[in-house]
């Protein structure tokens, strides 16, 4: 069946490794929903979350196929209820004075923030999971959305089970 | 001791064990080329770069060690992408050298710049830009590591002619430690005896050797299961050579140009144990749903081979020989009856089709060159319907190798596989059947076999035409023949005395021992043309 999986890839730090990840993506027809890289505690080793849809079979093959790039350290497949996962979206939309307050108002009750204002815009920042990014974004849409910018989730196992 | 990073790798090279290389220079590699002179590593000048990665496959194949080739940046480095392209789909260690333009111009577009690394990622192992000097004896001797163990394969290395040239005192102590890398695995009793048990029930049990068999080394102990626990085999094209083909028990190659005791075994078994395959589409059928209804178990030193093209039921993850040897000492002598009985191979291999005046049916040939050639001949072969009737027509023995690209189907890849097979094993016989179409893919590299005074024997299927395809076009589209004939071929006989190669020409079936005979005695290289009709079928039915 298909659906979405959020892995967890520790890799060295290498040029050209993200080069690599992404390319084997392409050559082998997985499709990724969203990447996101960053350097761990040890700036030798960066750590790329990685959501793609697929069946059981794609996902098995698609850790198998990571596995055997040389730089990739180690990889976990972070099974659906066990990992906490956020995004952070920044989103311009259109607001003259009247509308200002209600925006305002949606922002609060998701607990986002406004990090920009101008005469007809605003700049919303929102940092949660990708659920609750869609709500604000549907909520926001009839004002008018110029702009969005998503950085891609990132996950952390729940508990003290690490991928180290 | 101070010295520029072109020695460095020679020293390497040296350390390795590397006797030979095949390249092609350029500025970019020439401080490399430099050092060479003053090392004991012969450089065997090939005509064209796919050639070297090619003979370089051939060498390693063939003897056991990493291949190795060199080229210089920009077109030198992408001429060797199909030779690295093929080495990969058949799991070769390789390692290639390449120059590249000084560090500070690298991504500025500067004469003969090519990005190699990024080009054939898809295609290798692993591969590296050289970016700091003090890490270049430890990154070559990560090559070798790479390219050697697991799953073998080519690795490339790209090293700006400003890190060749960069004098340091290098520290060539190194350890292996690449912290993802994993290329040793565990044998788990509990499944090994699992297996055994499958094994010992199964009433129509079947092995299909891989081309791991034999990069494994473990020919001895495939017999040994098949012959004492009396399991027939069936093997890849990149495993001929697994077993003697005349032995009872090998049904011979197995897949869309196999033999029909091979497919029917395949099809007729209740259990499969695949030993060191890739379960490729040329073997495996894997739409069909035969495969769901056996017991299968899958021996594989890569883990994402395992389940990637059919369900498997046990996943044995590991060196194939590893694997065969725990097999064996569980295995019961089993009470179960022959399921194979009198493989009728001659008459299997009987074509009616009726060879046009002036030809000669290939396969009177290739038996007959079979009952001749040395024991521990090496055959190489060019891609198309020549291969096939190589694959399945020369009888060969274990002590036999046959050097074929297999994955990639790459045409012109015998000729000069033929070179390193042969400049790695002077004292063996090399044998290279070729197509009048992929020989002329290559054809450059006689020159090659000229200059290094190696002696070949050539064995030239001249069909006019790019017969494989032409069979297709034959099968599949109602005969409408595009594209695949080879009208204006050159006077072959004429163009091989060029290069001062002795031959002749073969339309009479009654001379084809005495030609045959006469190639094998001959000193030097020597060329059998032999004339085939270009209706004449791989595929008999
Ligand atoms: C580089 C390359 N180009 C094209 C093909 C497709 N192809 C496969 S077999 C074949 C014909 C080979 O002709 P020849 O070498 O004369 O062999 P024959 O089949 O006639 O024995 C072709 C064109 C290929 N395998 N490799
Ligand atoms: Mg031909």
């Amino acid at each position: 069946m298909e659906q979405k999986h959020t892995i967890s890839v520790l890799v060295e730090n290498h040029a050209g490794v993200l080069s690599r990840v992404a390319g084997l993506f392409s050559r082998r027809g997985f499709n990724i929903d969203s990447l996101a890289v960053g350097e761990t505690t040890n700036p030798e080793i960066s750590r790329i979350t990685i959501v793609v849809k697929g069946d059981d079979y794609t996902v098995d093959q698609v850790s198998k196929q990571l596995n055997k790039l040389v730089d990739v350290i180690k990889i976990k497949i972070l099974s659906d209820n066990d990992f906490v996962g956020r995004e952070l979206l920044l989103l311009k939309v259109k607001a003259n004075a009247k509308q200002r307050a209600e925006i305002i108002q949606l922002v609060d009750i998701f607990r986002a923030n406004i990090v920009d204002v101008s005469n007809d815009t605003l700049t919303v920042e929102i940092c949660a999971d990708q659920d609750k990014l869609k709500a604000l974004t549907g909520l926001l849409e009839p004002f008018g959305i110029m702009e969005t910018v998503r950085t891609g989730m990132v996950a952390i196992q729940r508990g003290k089970d690490c991928v180290e | 001791m101070i010295e520029n990073g072109a020695k460095a790798v020679v020293n390497i090279l040296e350390q390795h064990g590397t006797d030979i290389i095949f390249g092609y220079p350029g500025a970019a590699i020439a401080p490399f080329y430099d050092k060479l002179l003053t090392s004991s590593i012969k450089h065997v000048l090939v005509r064209n770069e796919q050639g070297g990665v090619h003979a370089a496959s051939g060498y390693a194949k063939t003897t056991g060690k990493v291949g190795v080739c060199i080229a210089t940046s920009g077109p030198g480095a992408t001429n060797m992408i199909t030779g690295i392209a093929t080495a990969y789909m058949d799991s070769i260690p390789i390692v290639a050298i390449t120059g590249q333009v000084l560090s500070s111009q690298i991504g500025k577009d500067v004469f003969q710049e090519a990005d190699i690394t990024g080009a054939t990622a898809p295609f290798c192992k692993h591969n590296y830009l050289v970016k700091d000097a003090s890490k270049l004896p430890g990154i070559i001797n990560e090559a070798f590591m790479l390219a050697s163990t697991g799953r073998p394969g080519p690795v490339l290395v790209d090293i700006p002619i400003d890190i060749l040239l960069h004098e340091m005192e290098y520290d060539y102590s190194y350890s292996f430690n690449i912290p993802g890398y994993q290329y040793q695995f565990e044998i788990d009793e509990k499944q090994i005896e699992a297996v055994c048990q499958v094994i010992n029930q199964s009433k129509k049990p079947l092995i299909i050797a891989g081309g791991g068999i034999i990069s494994s080394g473990s020919k001895d102990i495939l017999y040994k299961i098949s012959h004492e626990f009396d399991i027939p085999v069936t093997y890849t094209l990149m495993a001929k050579g697994c077993l003697d083909d005349n032995y009872e028990r090998n049904l011979g190659m197995l897949g869309s140009h196999g033999t029909y005791s091979a497919n029917k075994a395949v099809h007729d078994c209740d259990l499969l144990l695949i030993a060191g395959g890739r379960v490729g589409d040329r073997s495996f059928n894997s739409a069909s749903d035969m495969y769901q209804k056996k017991t299968i178990i899958h021996i594989d030193i890569d883990p994402a081979e395992i389940g990637k093209n059919i369900t498997v039921d046990y996943e044995l993850n590991g060196d194939a020989r590893d694997f065969l040897h725990a097999i064996h000492a569980r295995l019961k002598k089993s009470d179960r009856e022959k399921w194979i009985v009198n493989r009728k191979k001659t008459a299997e291999l009987e074509s009616k089709f009726v060879n046009g005046d002036g030809t000669i049916d290939p396969k009177d040939v290739l038996l007959c060159l079979a009952k001749h050639i040395d024991d521990d001949a090496i055959i190489t072969t060019e891609v198309g319907q020549n291969q096939i009737w190589a694959a399945n027509l020369i009888d060969i023995k274990t002590s036999n190798m046959f050097v074929t690209s297999g994955g990639m189907g790459t045409m012109g890849y015998g000729l000069p596989a033929s070179v390193g097979c042969k400049s790695g094993n002077r004292d063996k016989q090399v044998i290279a059947i070729e197509g009048d179409g992929s020989l002329q893919m290559s054809l450059q590299e006689l020159g090659t076999i000229m200059q290094e005074d190696l002696d070949i024997k050539i064995i030239l299927f001249n069909n006019c035409s790019l017969g494989m395809v032409r069979e297709l076009q034959s099968l599949k589209f109602e005969k409408r023949h595009s594209g695949v004939c080879l009208k204006s071929n050159p006077d072959f006989m004429a163009l091989f005395a060029s290069y001062g190669f002795k031959g002749a020409r073969l339309y009479d079936k009654e001379k084809i021992e005495e030609e045959i005979e006469k190639m094998l005695s001959y000193k030097g290289t020597y060329v059998l043309e032999c004339i085939v009709d270009n209706d004449n079928p791989t595929i008999y039915r």
